[in-house]
């Protein structure tokens, strides 16, 4: 097929994307811009309190306000749940998995934690309202900090679980202590990694429609209409069968929206129980304590070498938050890095801890990279420790210790079936001309000036496009990893593409007609890629972990193998030749030797349709359906080199310069891909030097609008320098997922380039994010 | 409430208002122009600006009745007989959205600089966008989509 990268072909040039047309035109479908005849607006009243027991409710004054039509507290709401909101990810057998439910009715267990609603005719009614709701709160101790979480006599979370500490998972190759008691060399570092507030710029929003029969359409912003649509079985006992969940244009996720959150639950039971369409949108402030944060997580990390530089084992524990309650993956995000904690490199021994641990907080879940950023952080820090503990130079202690040699199967048991990361970063050090910087740095140092200059390297791979089945399941994940996808030939020759993916800025709809129109031979402005609605979609995993291309974009590349086999048993038929003797490109097939002897895909999709003179026993119609579920997982890598200046006197860090080389196999729009580049990149840095979700000591998010938790804007960021180098991945198309990839490798470049900057006053170690009191303090602390 | 009338793109609206409603929520919900974003409370994420006599203004720190009497152009009104706006064609040209959120506000910010003769350079044109945030594309192509809009290289 014509899937290699050319000009002759869709399938690896950058494609102006299909999707920009309504949305320049600000005519895009968010959730929000949808209001439906009787529609009601929905407003959550949320504790105040991090830790508090509700002693009562009252919904008088909110019942007799303006223009409301219900308000409900949680006990009145206790009968409408068939089952407990799902954690999809119990890791260990012995995990603890307290009950979580829309609306809590006994204890509030963070800032945010819904107790009571209301429904009003407008937006500004509800919330009206909501505010006279009169909840008798006494506050109880609470802990925002998972180490203190641990300790005895911390405050529970779940009193009846007994314990903050909600798993151990662990990891360990047979002979790792040994290694370690063997080694020349033993580095350990301790990492404080803290939470970020995902922030997709649209706010979550829902709106439930009941039907006549029973049955509830639901459109949501969300990243996974499919599992909504089962999610929503398990808590309301609505059968799938009877649950159209729409996600329309969706204003970014970057994992927060892989979740089905209480809102969505409360919207679906109001509907049902008013009979009238629900509306929910949240505020800004709202969603920094309602929507799911990231990280949070405390590491020590150790490496055990050689003199020489030969790491010879990896030890990674960890603390990680989950918050007061378990979202869908919650407890599985450390697990999502707990295989890469030995990187590019080829470390032969290795241990993984993780503790899962309560707080009263915001629960965590998946935020871009989910569990890879945590662990590629950690390493490549260590790594510059390392580096400079055996005074051996940093870039060599990297390549020094990469794996030569693939398929490659790592001390944590997965296979990485390609790469070349040499390239990546010779690649790198060709762009960055690491002297001219170098040189530049000793003489800023030479100087005393004020304004001192650093480099940071970060080498890294990933494991993404979640993912193979079999082995989620053996990791007691409780679905699979599997995506689909049809393409359907309309009689008079254009294309529908249906895809279980659920993008949201990511471009399917360009990228997958780029895969359809080479593969087919059609023209690309002939196909119409469909998704998000699960009355069209039936069959999806959605899209979150740079999973749609390796696994629903191959999915689409099988159902065209399909539609190529059907289509060609029909020509075969027709012009009374064998199969074999026909030849299949740029969307005709011609028999062979015979040039003339031809019919066009386009023909072959009327004559199947017509149906007047198709194979004996062959159904009408061209259209075929692939679900491939994949045998391994994705694994790009790359290198990235930041440059900063800092500022000595004020701890202000500025980017220089940032850039990245990366191996996401064979691109298909390049265009796009560069594009989830400079984004990854831009909230790596945001982790590195500006973001920061914060509690104070009694669980009080001290960051709560955009005004406290920063979020860069276009003068934070520099213009950033890309570059690819290319090895195939095992797969049809040899596509590697690069959703994450920035995000992943950023932050530790630009942490080790602060460090880098101040390494001459003896500065060693700062931790996330570097924001100018931390380095300013840094600075003091060697000076003093 | 109070009699107000304002001018949308090119369309006079004589609207009776609440006091406290703001101008986001009266294109939005009054107006149907659901091409006005709100993606915060702060005025600090600029995904609701829209351009009130030409300047770009964010409509969540305005009230309705405080648009009595103004010109007021959101993303609907900005392509011309069907042709994007140089800005908007720039931003599908660099591919300068991904999801699509902020875009409308940052597009208008960017109509804003150029008109200003203030995007004169790539400093300049970060500086002049700092009040539209986007978590999508790191700014790199929104950038390169301005520039290539004012005619100034980067």
């Amino acid at each position: 097929m014509a899937v290699a990268e050319s000009t002759e072909t869709f399938v690896g040039s950058p494609v102006k994307r299909k999707e920009d047309a309504s949305l320049l035109r600000g005519t895009g479908s968010f959730v929000d811009n949808l209001t439906l005849p009787g529609t009601v607006f929905m407003a959550v009243v949320r504790s105040p309190y991090p830790h508090a027991r509700i002693t009562s409710v009252s919904l008088d004054a909110a019942r007799k306000a303006e223009g409301v039509i219900a308000a409900f507290s949680g006990a009145d709401l206790a009968g409408d749940w068939a089952g407990s909101m799902p954690c999809a990810w119990p890791v260990t057998e012995d995990i603890k998995m307290p009950p979580h439910f829309p609306l809590t009715s006994d204890v509030a267990r963070y800032q945010g934690d819904g107790v009571a609603v209301v429904v009003a005719e407008s937006r500004a009614l509800a919330k009206d309202a909501a505010e006279l709701v009169e909840v008798g709160y006494e506050p109880l101790d609470a802990i925002a900090d998972v180490e203190k979480a641990l300790e005895d006599g911390a405050p529970l979370v779940h009193e009846d679980v007994g314990t903050n500490e909600c798993y151990v998972w662990k990891l360990e190759t047979d002979d790792f202590q040994a290694a370690l008691d063997a080694a020349d060399v033993v580095v350990t570092r301790r990492y404080f990694q803290p939470r970020l507030i995902p922030n997709a710029m649209e706010p979550r929003g829902v709106l439930a429609q009941p039907g006549p029969t029973g049955d509830m359409t639901v459109w949501s912003s969300t990243q996974v209409p499919h599992v909504l649509r089962f999610t929503m079985q398990l808590v309301l006992g609505i059968p799938e069968s009877k649950m159209r969940v729409i996600a329309p244009d969706v204003g970014g996720g970057f994992g927060s929206k892989v979740e089905v959150y209480a809102e969505e639950y409360l919207a679906v039971a109001l509907a049902k129980r008013l009979g009238r369409p629900v509306k929910w949108t949240e505020e800004r402030a709202e969603g920094y304590q309602a929507t799911i944060h990231g990280r949070d997580v405390v590491h020590e990390l150790t490496f055990a070498a050689t003199k020489d530089g030969t790491i010879t084992a990896v030890k990674s524990e960890a603390l990680c938050a989950m918050g007061s309650y378990l979202q869908l993956v919650t407890p599985g995000i450390p697990l999502l890095g707990a295989w890469i904690y030995s990187g590019p490199y080829a470390i032969p021994n290795y241990s993984v801890t993780f503790t899962g641990v309560f707080t009263h907080t915001t629960p965590t879940d998946a935020y871009r990279g989910a569990g890879r950023p945590e662990a590629t952080y950690v390493l490549e820090r260590t790594m510059d420790a390392l580096a400079a503990e055996l005074g051996i130079d940093r870039v060599e202690l990297r390549r020094k210790n990469f794996v030569q040699e693939f398929p490659y199967t790592m001390a944590s048991g997965l296979t990485i079936d390609s790469g070349d990361y040499d390239a990546s970063l010779d690649r790198l050090l060709e762009l960055l001309d690491l002297p001219a910087i170098q040189a530049e740095q000793a003489e800023r140092r030479e100087r005393g000036d004020v304004k001192q200059l650093g480099v940071g390297f970060s080498t890294y791979n990933e494991m993404c496009g979640l993912a193979p089945s079999r082995i989620l399941g053996a990791i007691r994940y409780a679905v699979g990893g599997w995506d689909s996808a049809t393409i359907r030939f309309q009689p008079l020759g254009s294309v529908q593409v249906v895809t279980g993916t659920s993008p949201h800025g990511q471009g399917h709809e360009t990228s997958w007609a780029q895969i359809v129109a080479d593969e087919l031979g059609v023209d690309i402005e002939d196909v119409e890629v469909l998704h998000g609605d699960t009355a069209v979609s039936q069959l999806g995993m959605d899209t979150y972990g740079s999973r749609s291309l390796t696994v629903g974009g191959i999915a689409l590349w099988h159902a065209g193998q399909k539609i190529i086999e059907k289509a060609q048993a029909i020509v075969a038929h027709q012009l009374e030749v064998s199969e074999a003797d026909l030849e299949f490109s740029n969307g005709a097939f011609t028999v062979k030797g015979s040039p003339d002897r031809s019919m066009g895909i386009k023909d072959v999709a009327f004559q199947a349709h017509a149906a007047h003179d198709l194979p004996d026993g062959m159904e009408p119609g061209l259209e075929a359906t692939a679900v491939f579920d994949p045998p391994n997982f994705s694994w790009p890598a790359g290198a990235h080199a930041a440059v900063v200046e800092v500022d000595t006197e004020t701890g202000d860090t500025r980017l220089v310069r940032y850039v990245a080389v990366d191996d996401v196999g064979s691109p298909v729009n390049p265009m796009i891909i560069d594009g989830q580049v400079h984004g990854g990149i831009t909230q790596g840095i945001a982790a590195a030097l500006y973001e920061e979700g914060a509690y104070d000591e009694d669980a009080n998010l001290m960051t709560t609008t955009m005004t406290t938790y920063l979020v860069p804007s276009a003068a934070e960021v520099p213009s950033f320098e890309t570059d690819r180098t290319r090895t195939e991945a095992d797969n049809p198309l040899g596509v590697k997922g690069v959703g994450e990839t920035g995000t992943i490798a950023a932050a530790p470049a630009v942490v080790n380039a602060v460090v880098d900057a101040l390494s001459h006053l003896g500065v060693t170690d700062i931790q996330m994010p570097a924001t100018p009191e931390r380095v300013w303090n840094a600075i003091q602390e060697v000076r003093t | 409430m109070r009699s107000v009338a304002l001018t949308v793109n090119g369309t006079r609206h004589e609207l009776e208002l609440e006091p406290r409603e703001l101008l986001v929520f009266v294109l939005r919900e009054r107006l149907g122009l659901t091409g006005t974003n709100v993606g915060c409370d702060t005025s600090s994420c600029g995904a609701c600006t829209v351009l009130v006599g030409g300047e770009s203004v964010k409509a969540c720190t305005m009230l309705g009745v405080q648009a009595d009497g103004l010109e007021i152009t959101t993303i609907e009104g900005l392509a011309r007989n069907g042709e994007l706006h140089p800005v908007q064609q720039a931003f599908h040209e660099e591919h300068a959205l991904q999801c699509g959120f902020c875009t409308p506000g940052m597009v208008l910010s960017a109509v804003s600089l150029i008109e200003a003769g203030e995007a004169t350079d790539e400093e300049a044109i970060r500086l002049g966008l700092e009040g539209n945030l986007c978590r999508c594309t790191g700014y790199h192509n929104i950038v390169r989509a301005v520039a290539s809009a004012a005619g100034v290289s980067v």
